[in-house]
C-alpha cells in the first residue's frame, strides 16, 4: 500500500489519551499501520493514512478512538445521494454500490 | 489467513498488510461498468433530444447521426474513467481521483478527436462541436473515476467528500459548457 496515498489532514480520527489503557488493538486491526503503543498508551502515528475504515474504532474496549461514523462505501454517488437526501430530511438511500 | 489468525491470536506481516493489485482493481472494472447502463438509457435520449436541435427547429436525422457521435464520446470517456484510470490508478499523477480521470479523460479525448476526424470524416466536426465533445469526455470520465473511490481500500469518506467538494463544480461547469456548445454546432 506505500504506492497508495490519499488526501491528507481530511480523515477525522481522533485518539483519546486518557481513555486509552494500551491493549493495542487498534494497532493490531489497522489496515494501514499508523498507530503504534509506546509507554503504555497508543499514539496515532500517520493520521494521513487513515481510510476511515472504523476497525480500530469498533475494537477498542474503551470508546478511546473516534472516526467519522458514516459507514458508506465512499464512491461520489454515495455522497452526492447523502447530500440530495439531506436537502430533502430524508435517510440516504444508498449507490448500488 | 482468518484461520491462522483466530489459531494463533498473532497477525503477520501479510496478515496486516492491505494490497490493491493491478488484478485486485481489473476485478472490480465490470461491476463499476455493468452499473452505468441504467444511466447510460437515460442519457442516450438526452443526447438525441440535444443533437436534434436545429436551424429547422428539429433534425430527427441529425439526432440520431449526432447523439451517435455523444454516444461514441460517452463510450470513451466510460473507457478513460471507468477502466483505464483504475488500471494505471499508481502512475497516473495526482491523489485527487477527478484530476486522475480528468487527465485521463483529456488525452483520451484527443485521440477520439483524432479518430472521429480519419473515421467520421462525413459528419464534419467543426471547431465548436471539438471542443464540446473534449470538454464532455473530459468531464465524465473525471467523474467516473471519482466514482472509483467507493472500491479502494485506501480513500477515506472525508477525503472523497473534499474532493467532491473541489472537483463537482468543474466537472458541472464543464458538462454544461458541453452541452451548449453541442447545441449551438449547427447553428454556426
Amino acid at each position: 500500500m506505500k504506492d497508495f496515498r490519499y488526501l491528507d489532514e481530511t480523515a477525522i480520527l481522533r485518539l483519546s489519551e486518557e481513555k486509552c489503557i494500551g491493549c493495542g488493538n487498534c494497532r493490531l486491526v489497522c489496515p494501514h499501520r499508523i498507530f503504534q503503543v509506546r509507554h503504555g498508551k497508543a499514539e496515532i502515528t500517520d493520521p494521513n493514512a487513515c481510510m476511515e475504515c472504523g476497525a480500530c474504532a469498533t475494537n477498542c474496549p474503551t470508546g478511546a478512538i473516534f472516526v467519522n461514523p458514516d459507514d458508506g462505501c465512499g464512491c461520489a454517488a454515495y455522497i452526492i445521494n447523502s447530500w440530495i437526501a439531506r436537502v430533502f430530511g430524508k435517510a440516504p438511500s444508498g449507490c448500488g454500490c | 489467513m482468518l484461520p491462522k489468525f483466530l489459531q494463533t491470536g498473532k497477525a503477520d506481516e501479510t496478515m496486516r498488510t492491505v494490497t490493491f493489485s493491478l488484478k485486485e482493481r481489473a476485478v472490480l472494472i465490470p461491476l463499476e461498468v455493468c452499473m452505468l447502463w441504467k444511466k447510460l438509457l437515460i442519457a442516450l435520449i438526452v443526447f438525441f433530444l440535444v443533437s436534434g436541435i436545429s436551424p429547422q427547429i428539429f433534425s430527427f436525422a441529425a439526432g440520431l447521426a449526432r447523439s451517435a457521435t455523444l454516444l461514441l464520446a460517452t463510450l470513451t470517456a466510460i473507457l478513460a474513467g471507468t477502466v483505464l484510470t483504475p488500471l494505471l490508478l499508481p502512475w497516473i499523477p495526482f491523489r485527487q481521483f477527478w484530476l486522475k480521470g480528468a487527465l485521463a479523460g483529456g488525452l483520451a479525448a484527443l485521440l477520439f478527436l483524432f479518430t472521429a476526424d480519419v473515421k467520421l470524416h462525413g459528419l464534419a466536426l467543426h471547431g465548436l462541436e471539438q471542443l464540446a465533445l473534449w470538454l464532455w469526455i473530459t468531464a465524465c470520465s473525471a467523474f467516473l473515476a471519482m466514482n472509483f473511490t467507493g472500491c479502494t481500500p485506501f480513500t477515506s469518506l472525508s477525503g472523497v467528500e473534499k474532493e467532491l467538494r473541489r472537483g463537482l463544480p468543474w466537472q458541472i461547469a464543464a458538462a454544461t459548457l458541453a452541452l451548449i456548445l453541442w447545441v449551438a454546432g449547427p447553428f454556426m
